[in-house]
């Protein structure tokens, strides 16, 4: 089924096709389409969901983990200030190993208070212990909307998954989709059936309690075997949804690659205008490639210095700040990935795009551009910069 | 030349940014002109909330700071507790005061904060595309209320002004709405009374202002001045609650 749907309204329609038990509800821009084009669809009867309208996101993911505590499928859709705000319970869903399914939609947190994109608002909460999966456009919005629950559900997985967007660029605009049909998504998504929930009366059972010291270690290592786990079954659920579907999904992905020599890493919407630029570059015989991460947790390691083995110069785009003075959290990330190369290629970081500056072709061609130079000298020259900005002297 | 109007000095020359017909720029002009009236505008600090009146700081003539989404009580409290010769005001909506900040306003009110709240109750998150908050009326068609609230699955709404003027703590609560001109008025009259409550140190002080939102309410300026008169203000009776007389 050929569709024009826009990002929110995709998602929206996957939730709609899975049917969840329950959604937690409350706005915020840019993901409030989706609460609101769910509340339609509970209004009209086409799906059975237990929408609950909160008064805020703490209350709206506490809504969540009851429900999902209590053996149901629940769903909500956050942004920015309201995923912060959410920041307690997260780490609470994740560790009572509670597979709830979250849209965020991203938007850059306040202070300053902006509503438009980047991944300030997930980036935080890289470590609560979410699966957290990107999407570069509408039909992977869709997609691993769809994906996420048979990944998250799986008994040796159990974790909650963070199916993102960039807020506006992909959330509001329109484009062209390709829609699974509701009984195909169903057989996909299956019935959730865990082994444990609140009020099976021959298990009784208390979710979330005290954990000593001589406990408290245990389950967390549990967890990150969980997160470890997850890699190969993200694969595996790929593998199927590509069967009903014909698009295929990794880790990552990985764009004219093969024999790249100055390669770029990001995640998201700018993967689009990335590919423009090197496709454009490649016309001109420069050998440029990106990697753009759909996984960012678990974080694809060792698959991603395989990809990027070959290079010379690479340039990590990190669409929000880390504030670590050492560059921002993708920038960390592949920097670990890649210390185990024997031998590794130039490695720079730019952060770009905060609160929705707007990154063009010529950008991205210019940071091809400062790649090339370093594969020449074997100078890295300054290896964390800011794109775009008018306050410095720009570097990258 | 006699000048028979003018802008007060507490509003800036900034054009609002509110749609047709919204009367958030009316309670802003009365905030304004009590300040004046009152000559405290080099003393006063008002606390912006989230909502659509997220930019008031760019039409008060005089210190905001901007809170988080409910928190506009807990930042006006510590202002005036550490500044306690300043006029401390935070202007709220209902989402932001009856939703997100239940907590921030009970509390408020439960320690007596000697600050005003100056609470626009227009029954829908405006700002956010006219979802259905605390204080949406029964029935009331809202984007996450297609077809109406409904008692059995989302309760009845919220009476700030009751709530609030049960507690010790708060000295001055009444409810006015903006809908005619003897109602902004009085609206004006109550504005008043609650800087000279906290003026006078007795104690936490609101004014709910039973408002408007045409764009959210799918009604053009003037049907939604008759509809917050026909359907807001026999749920939300006008009238002083509680009037803390001075010590
Ligand atoms: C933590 C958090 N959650 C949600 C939001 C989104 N949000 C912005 S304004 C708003 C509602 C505002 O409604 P109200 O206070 O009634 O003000 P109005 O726009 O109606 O004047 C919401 C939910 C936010 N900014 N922060
Ligand atoms: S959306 Fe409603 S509250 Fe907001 S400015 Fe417009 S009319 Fe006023
Ligand atoms: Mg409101």
């Amino acid at each position: 089924m050929s569709h024009r749907l826009s990002g929110n309204e995709a998602v929206a329609y996957a939730m709609k096709q899975i049917n969840p038990d329950v959604m937690g509800a409350f706005p915020i821009t840019p993901s409030t389409e989706i609460p609101e084009y769910f509340a339609d669809y509970v209004a009209n009867g086409e799906v059975n969901t237990e929408y609950v309208a909160v008064e805020s996101e703490h209350s709206s993911m506490s809504v969540c983990i009851a429900a999902q505590a209590a053996g149901a499928r629940s769903v909500c859709a956050t942004s920015s200030c309201g995923l912060a705000l959410m920041y307690e319970l997260l780490y609470v869903a994740a560790s009572c190993r509670l597979p709830i399914t979250l849209a965020c939609v991203n938007r850059a947190l306040s202070g300053p208070i902006n509503i438009n994109h980047d991944y300030s608002d997930s980036m935080g909460a890289r470590d609560s212990g979410w699966i957290q999966i990107y999407a570069e456009n509408n039909q992977e919005a869709y997609d691993n909307f769809l994906m996420a629950m048979p990944i998250g559900e799986t008994p040796n997985v159990r974790l909650p998954v963070m199916a993102c967007m960039d807020g506006f660029i992909t959330s509001h605009a329109v484009e062209n989709i390709e829609l699974l049909e509701t009984d195909a998504v169903r057989r996909f998504i299956g019935e959730y059936n865990p082994e444990h929930y609140l009020l099976k009366k021959e298990n009784p059972l208390a979710v979330g309690p005290y954990d000593i010291s001589p406990y408290y270690m245990e389950h967390k290592v549990l967890e990150a075997e969980a997160m470890k786990a997850a890699k190969a079954r993200i694969l595996e659920v790929a593998a199927a949804f590509e069967k009903i579907s014909g698009r295929h999904y990794g880790l990552f992905e990985e764009y004219r690659m093969e024999d790249a020599e100055l390669a770029l890493v990001l995640m998201g919407s700018t993967a689009g205008t990335a590919k423009a630029a090197i496709d454009k570059l490649r016309e001109d015989g420069v050998k440029a490639g990106l990697v753009k991460i759909r996984v960012f947790r678990p974080f694809p390691g060792e698959e991603l210095a395989r990809a990027l083995a070959g290079t010379r110069a690479v340039a990590v785009m990190d669409k929000s700040e880390g504030f670590s003075a050492n560059g921002g959290p993708l920038f960390a990330e592949t920097c670990g990935a890649l210390y185990g190369l024997k031998e590794r290629p130039h490695l720079i970081d730019i952060v770009y795009g905060l609160g929705g500056r707007d990154v063009r072709v010529e950008d991205i061609e210019k940071v091809f551009g400062r790649l090339a130079n370093i594969a020449a000298t074997g100078e890295t020259g300054p290896v964390y910069v800011h794109m775009g900005q008018r306050s410095r002297e720009e570097i990258a | 030349m006699k000048t028979v109007f003018k802008k007060p000095e507490s509003l800036t020359d900034a054009q609002f940014h509110y749609c047709p017909g919204c009367t958030h720029g009316i309670i802003h002009r009365l905030i304004a002109e009590c300040v004046d009236e009152m000559n405290i505008r080099e003393s006063t600090i008002g606390i912006c909330p989230v909502g659509c009146s997220v930019l008031a700081y760019d039409y008060f003539n005089f210190d905001m700071l901007e809170a988080a989404h409910g928190r506009a009580p807990a930042i006006a409290a510590a202002i005036k507790r550490l500044l306690p010769d300043r006029t401390l005001f935070t202007y709220q909506g209902d989402g932001d005061l009856a939703s997100i900040g239940m907590g921030e306003i009970l509390h408020a009110s439960v320690r007596g904060e000697k600050i005003c709240v100056f609470f626009i109750n227009n029954t829908v998150y405006g700002m956010t595309g006219g979802q259905m908050a605390p204080t949406t009326l029964l029935g009331q068609v809202t984007t996450t209320s297609p077809y109406g609230r409904s008692k059995d699955n989302e309760g009845y709404p919220a009476k700030m002004a009751e709530i609030l003027a049960q507690n010790e703590g708060s000295a001055y609560i009444c409810r006015t709405a903006v809908n005619d001109p003897p109602n902004v008025m009085k609206t004006k009259k109550a504005i008043k009374k609650a800087l000279q409550t906290q003026a006078k140190g007795l104690g936490f002080s609101m004014v709910e202002i039973l408002s408007t939102c045409p764009t959210n309410w799918g009604l053009n300026p003037l049907d939604s001045m008759k509809w917050l008169e026909d359907n807001m203000i026999p749920y939300y009776p006008l009238g002083e609650l509680k009037v803390k007389e001075d010590r």
